[in-house]
């Protein structure tokens, strides 16, 4: 019994390499990894988009003080009163503008946010690769206090402090950035434990390699993707947190402008005068979605990078 | 049987839970200046001031106002309040039912929902429908939960509609379940928060799974296609979606802060807020040590079912 | 059956499932047509074309492991095969067809090892309940995909007899897909070669192996390694085209030594020349004249120093609790090449490792020298650690790729203070790069855009920019296809007469150390077996296992009748 084959060169292999994922092209960038992440990922339409939207958003907040028709306390219509020439968005519950509070407002958000996610990042990154490499009694101590801060939801974390010791700014900033620390950890030290099966960091060891050289140099430039959009998450978590904490009034307090907290101060009277929180709403809303768009499409970007590249 | 390892996540937990209470109550000795004062306020007169230190043992050693403390948490003695000087325990009770309840209507909505859109999408993979979902859920799961609370009232109770309430009034002693028209909108935040991570890791391990060389097999073998995916595919597909749930329902326990704070839903995510603000620490700690608890708990629970569910742990050592 | 061989990139396994009407993701069956039985495979509908796989052809994957759900019992994986297909049975008939199949693989057939599920079976188990699977449904065709990878010698050699005996005993036709030219040869009837996507040579298994006819196939067979016969390899210069970069042409032509201009205009069409052999080629004639190229002399007599490099004694190596080595002597002398050989868990990555300062768990000496050295590589002398380096199995992952070709060499001349100011340094680069025989443009390549050959290359410069005494190879062809693995043994012989070097040579492949091993050490279980020089192991073993080991080795020579298996 025969079967009779006739098969050419039928299969179009060439589209399977493609799916695989390709190796960086634009040679120029081949060193810097990041960039050619950031490049690649603004190929998709929706991440464009996501960018566009921070950067009017950050534009807004740090800039919009300069164009507010009138400052942040002045009293200019009647308490809830609705938008007029003088007061483009109404007054809020104090009379105050609303649209020039609005203008005001996003700079505390986004700094606080900004050093949050840096101190999230570095401690978490630091613990996560130095477990990673450990891989002994040190990775146990320390993922064991990781797991202590984890099983703490944030914001009940955030609250703890706060009830304790009073709402002040460095406060929030080191709260906010130890709920990060730990997620960030995880997420690393997994990253880090598939990189130190690699020969290349047991070639490190056999010709004697200092153990903080092998983290910093050999690990480290191996994790950028995850740490890439571990940046962009942690991010966008950091506004949401931050936002709702003034939300909650334990954040920046009366009479400063703050998005957060005009949202508390005006929720009375939404009824009557919506654009008093929609404003700040929308504006952390945008905020938020914006950076997930970016993270999104910079994790997309990096997919495959990392394999290897086998051929 | 995996008893061994069984044994050993509790005992984790357990140690957990440990830790966690020398952070909380570390959060007391934090207070600035005396306590009793602090807590007092103006009512403090130096007999009060006295009679308070005496209850809070805070003459003693620091390591016996913990194990106090401790024993208490343990046997829900919590103390009273130190903004009513009412019994913890009874200012939470009915919170703790109004909260469960909130959490309990989210969950048994959001859960099949999300594995259902998870598996629908991770099938209609490429196609419009998925690039649709992908876009709408990356911008839900980007949106903090009061942002979404609030963007619902404006939109339900307040602007567009009136359909909704917009606070979550109830009549003193009664429960929520009696008005449900009181808790659409804020198991509407909850579950609209909650959906799009389980979908998405849905979604994303069933793809993975569909790629996989036993799947391959499957269709090899001849196998109809729905056998393929429902006997082959899913079973496999549905334990990182379970471990995602479980953690979704841990941060609800945080989530409930929020969303309860935005419609003023009588639950304990509430009365933390009020005793944040009043530094009431006996109900900020006893709050915070049933959020962990419950954090704990559903972690373990997670790991456990994961185990159960995957006959390579279930079997180990056999 | 027909046995299909090819390396890597060559299409095989896309041909193989090909003839189960099956493509990967993102392909497309663009031309050209497969016949089963007379049917035509893509006039059928989604239906038939479900029908036909598992019932009129199947499929022996390449990994058992990961083809079989985790999450299914065996019993039910197996029942739900003869479900889809047998449907005129009952369900009693489906039962004994269902423990006859078992018996005929050698496996129990009763409730609780059905219960089982896959992890808990060995590597052999699950490759049996594979083929268990394929032949439920008396098949007419079956694909096989180098089932036996990953498998240990002994445990191949069984699995391959099972095969075979049971496509002679259903009369099943069987295309036997496979990279090792060893195990076609004692496999199969007829034998076609593939390069780059096309059949280039196909034919009767005699003639395709005593007389082919195609520069490909030819050059192929000088690069493999045997037990039995030959005892040098010849590499071929280059690499593979990939799908998509592939030339005009003969895909072949940049690679071949009879290359002309004709070859390189159009791809050459079939001749027939008579017994079903058919070849795609030119210049048959000019290939059947000349002798196929000869190898330097790798395992030809050379001075061994008499001093000892590296000596290990009384070591008993632990992983934790367990005790992986049992009391160890060996001694590599200098510009000797000593070969550890043994199947997977026997201890000989752990003793290189040992050796290496990898691993630092264990009781006994390892000397260097007169020194005796510290367990981690850490506590070594920076003299210590230059004088012993280490060349990583895997191509793919032992160089950073986020550095450069380059900068990993800069880096080691650096350690080791090998190279002066910037100058000498990028200087010394291009040396180690040309001793490797690589250009010295590749400096400023990442890892990534080489080939796995070229990898290795690198990783070898590596090693030697430190000019170490002793090179450890920890199985440093077994990612590679054979002509590229021949390439890098014929660099490794060509080095060590350059350099001096002694070698300590890991590698579970018996046939290879014939080419470069000057004394052997056979380990199993984290014991010593048996030491030798080449020459006694392979004529006149002492040690039972080691005469096993050679009994179940898959050897051309063998296979055709030319030579009697050794030690039988």
């Amino acid at each position: 019994m025969s079967t009779d084959q006739t098969v050419d060169t039928a299969v179009d292999l060439g589209l399977e390499a493609a799916i695989e994922g390709s190796a960086p092209t634009h040679e120029e960038l081949r060193g810097h990894q990041w960039l050619w992440i950031m490049r690649r990922s603004l190929g998709l339409t929706r991440t464009r988009i996501g960018l566009g939207i921070v950067v009017l958003m950050v534009a807004i907040a740090l800039f919009g003080r300069f164009v507010a028709p009138h400052s942040p306390t002045e009293f200019v219509a009647a308490p809830n009163a609705g938008p007029s020439a003088n007061a483009l968005f109404g007054a809020d519950a104090l009379g105050r503008d609303v649209f020039s509070r609005w203008l005001y407002g996003g700079l505390t958000v986004l700094w606080l946010s900004t050093a949050a996610t840096i101190v999230g990042i570095v401690l978490g990154t630091a613990v996560g690769l130095v477990a990673a490499y450990s891989r002994n009694w040190l990775d146990d101590v320390l993922m064991r206090g990781n797991d202590v801060l984890l099983s703490f939801p944030a914001i009940i974390f955030i609250l703890l402090a706060v009830s304790a010791i009073g709402p002040k700014l460095w406060l929030l900033v080191i709260t906010v950035g130890l709920t990060h620390a730990p997620r960030v950890a995880r997420v690393m030290r997994g990253a880090g434990q598939e990189v130190v099966e690699r020969d290349f960091i047991k070639a490190a060891e056999v010709v004697g390699e200092k153990r903080w050289r092998i983290v910093a140099g050999e690990l480290l430039p191996n994790v950028t993707s995850p740490l890439l959009v571990e940046i962009g998450l942690r991010m966008t978590y950091s506004i949401g947190i931050v936002a709702a904490v003034s939300f909650l009034g334990f954040g920046l307090q009366p009479p400063t402008a703050d998005w957060g907290l005009m949202i508390n101060e005006n929720r009375l009277s939404i009824s009557i005068q919506p654009w008093a929180v929609f404003l700040p709403i929308l504006a952390i809303g945008l905020l938020t979605v914006g950076t997930n768009l970016v993270t999104d499409g910079v994790a997309r970007a990096a997919i495959g990078l990392d394999r290897g590249g086998k051929s | 049987m995996s008893s061994k390892l069984i044994l050993r996540r509790i005992g984790l937990g357990i140690l957990t839970l440990w830790l966690v209470s020398l952070i909380v109550f570390a959060a007391v000795i934090a207070l600035p200046g005396d306590a009793a004062t602090a807590i007092l306020g103006k009512e403090a007169t130096p007999d009060r001031v006295a009679a308070l230190r005496d209850q809070l043992h805070l003459n003693e050693s620091v390591v016996t106002q913990y194990t106090e403390w401790l024993k208490g948490i343990l046997t829900f003695n919590l103390g009273d309040s130190a903004a009513t000087q009412q019994p913890v325990t009874q200012l939470l009770s009915d919170r703790v039912a109004n909260s469960a309840f909130l959490v309990f209507v989210a969950s048994i909505i959001a859960i099949p929902l999300s594995i259902g859109i998870g598996v629908w999408t991770a099938m209609k993979r490429d196609k419009p429908a998925d690039h649709v979902t992908s876009t709408v859920t990356l911008v839900l799961a980007a949106l903090p939960e009061f942002v979404i609370g609030m963007l619902l009232i404006l939109i339900f109770a307040t602007g567009l509609f009136h359909i909704f309430p917009a606070v979550s009034l109830l009549p003193p002693g009664e429960k929520a379940w009696q008005h449900p028209d009181v808790v659409v909108l804020p198991a509407a935040t909850l579950i609209i928060a909650v959906t799009p991570y389980i979908s998405r890791i849905m979604r994303g391990s069933m793809i993975e799974v569909l790629e996989s060389e036993y799947v391959t097999m499957a269709r090899l073998k001849g196998l109809p296609e729905r056998q393929v995916i429902w006997r082959h595919a899913v079973p496999n597909a549905i334990v990182p979606a379970i471990q995602v749930t479980a953690l979704q329902l841990a941060w609800m326990a945080g989530g409930i802060v929020l969303v309860e704070f935005v419609f003023q839903y009588p639950g304990i995510g509430a009365a933390l807020v009020d005793a944040v603000g009043n530094q009431d620490m006996p109900v900020v700690q006893s709050v915070t040590m049933l959020a962990a608890g419950i954090y704990v708990f559903l972690n373990l629970a997670a790991d456990l079912a994961t185990i159960m569910v995957t006959p390579r742990l279930r079997t180990a050592g056999r | 059956m027909l046995g299909l061989v090819g390396e890597s990139g060559s299409g095989k396994t896309t041909v193989g499932m090909a003839l189960l009407g099956h493509v990967r993701r993102g392909g497309a069956v663009g031309g050209g047509s497969i016949r089963i039985d007379g049917r035509d495979l893509s006039a059928l509908s989604q239906g038939d074309l479900r029908k036909l796989r598992g019932g009129t052809v199947s499929y022996i994957p390449q990994d058992p492991g990961t083809s079989l759900n985790p999450a299914l019992r065996i019993g039910t994986q197996l029942t739900e095969i003869l479900e889809a297909h047998a449907t005129s049975m009952t369900a009693e008939q489906r039962t004994a067809r269902l423990r006859e199949a078992l018996e005929e693989v050698a496996l129990p057939s009763d409730d609780t090892f059905l219960k089982r599920y896959p992890h808990q079976l060995s590597g052999g188990q699950q490759q049996r309940v594979a083929i268990a699977m394929a032949f439920a449904n008396r098949p007419r065709v079956i694909v096989c995909d180098e089932p036996t990878t990953g498998l240990d010698v002994t445990t191949q050699a069984r699995v391959l007899e099972t095969v075979r005996d049971l496509c002679r005993s259903h009369q099943v036709a069987a295309l036997y897909v496979s990279h090792d030219l060893a195990v076609v040869a004692e496999l199969a009837d007829r034998v076609a070669v593939m390069y780059a996507g096309r059949i280039v040579e196909s034919g009767p298994r005699e003639r395709m192996f005593s007389a082919p006819r195609h520069p490909y196939t030819r050059r192929l067979l000088r690069a493999v390694p045997d037990i039995a016969g030959k005892r040098t390899v010849v590499g071929i210069p280059g690499h593979a085209a990939l799908p998509g970069s592939r030339p005009e042409g003969c895909f072949f032509h940049p690679r071949c030594e009879f290359a002309q201009d004709d070859c390189r205009k159009a791809f050459p069409p079939v001749t027939d020349l008579g017994a079903a052999h058919q070849v795609r080629c030119y210049h048959i004639d000019q290939v059947a004249r000349e002798a196929p190229p000869e190898g330097a002399g790798q395992a030809d007599a050379h001075q061994i120093g008499a001093n000892v490099v590296l000596a290990v004694q009384s070591l008993d190596a632990h992983y934790g609790s367990r005790h992986t080595l049992f009391d160890i002597d060996l001694e590599v002398h200098h510009n000797e090449c000593l070969a550890l050989v043994g199947e997977s868990g026997s201890g000989k990555t752990t003793l290189a490792r040992c050796v290496a300062g990898l691993h630092k768990d264990y009781t006994g000496k390892v000397r260097l020298g007169d020194d005796v050295l510290p367990g981690a590589a850490r506590s070594r002398s920076n003299q210590a650690r230059r004088e012993i380096q280490y060349v990583f199995q895997n191509p793919y992952a032992s160089l950073n790729p986020r550095r450069t070709v380059g900068q990993a060499i800069a880096r080691q001349l650096t350690l080791f203070e090998a190279a002066g100011g910037r100058g000498e340094v990028g200087r010394k680069v291009s040396e180690c790069l040309e001793r490797v025989s690589l250009s010295s443009s590749a400096a400023n390549r990442f890892p990534d855009q080489l080939s796995g050959g070229e990898r290795q290359r690198v990783a070898i410069a590596r090693a030697l920019a430190a000019d170490p005494k002793l090179l450890v190879c920890d199985e440093v062809t077994s990612a590679l296809d054979v002509s590229v693995q021949a390439a890098i043994i014929e660099l490794l012989g060509k080095l060590r007469e350059q350099m001096g070097l002694s070698l300590l040579f890991i590698t579970h492949d018996l046939a290879l150390i014939r080419t470069i091993a000057d004394r052997v050490i056979v380990m199993t279980d984290g014991r010593i077996v048996e030491q030798g020089t080449t020459e006694h192991i392979f004529t006149a073993p002492s040690a039972e296992y080691t005469r096993k080991l050679l009994a179940n080795t898959p050897s051309i020579e063998v296979a055709l009748g030319n030579v009697t298996a050794p030690a039988s």
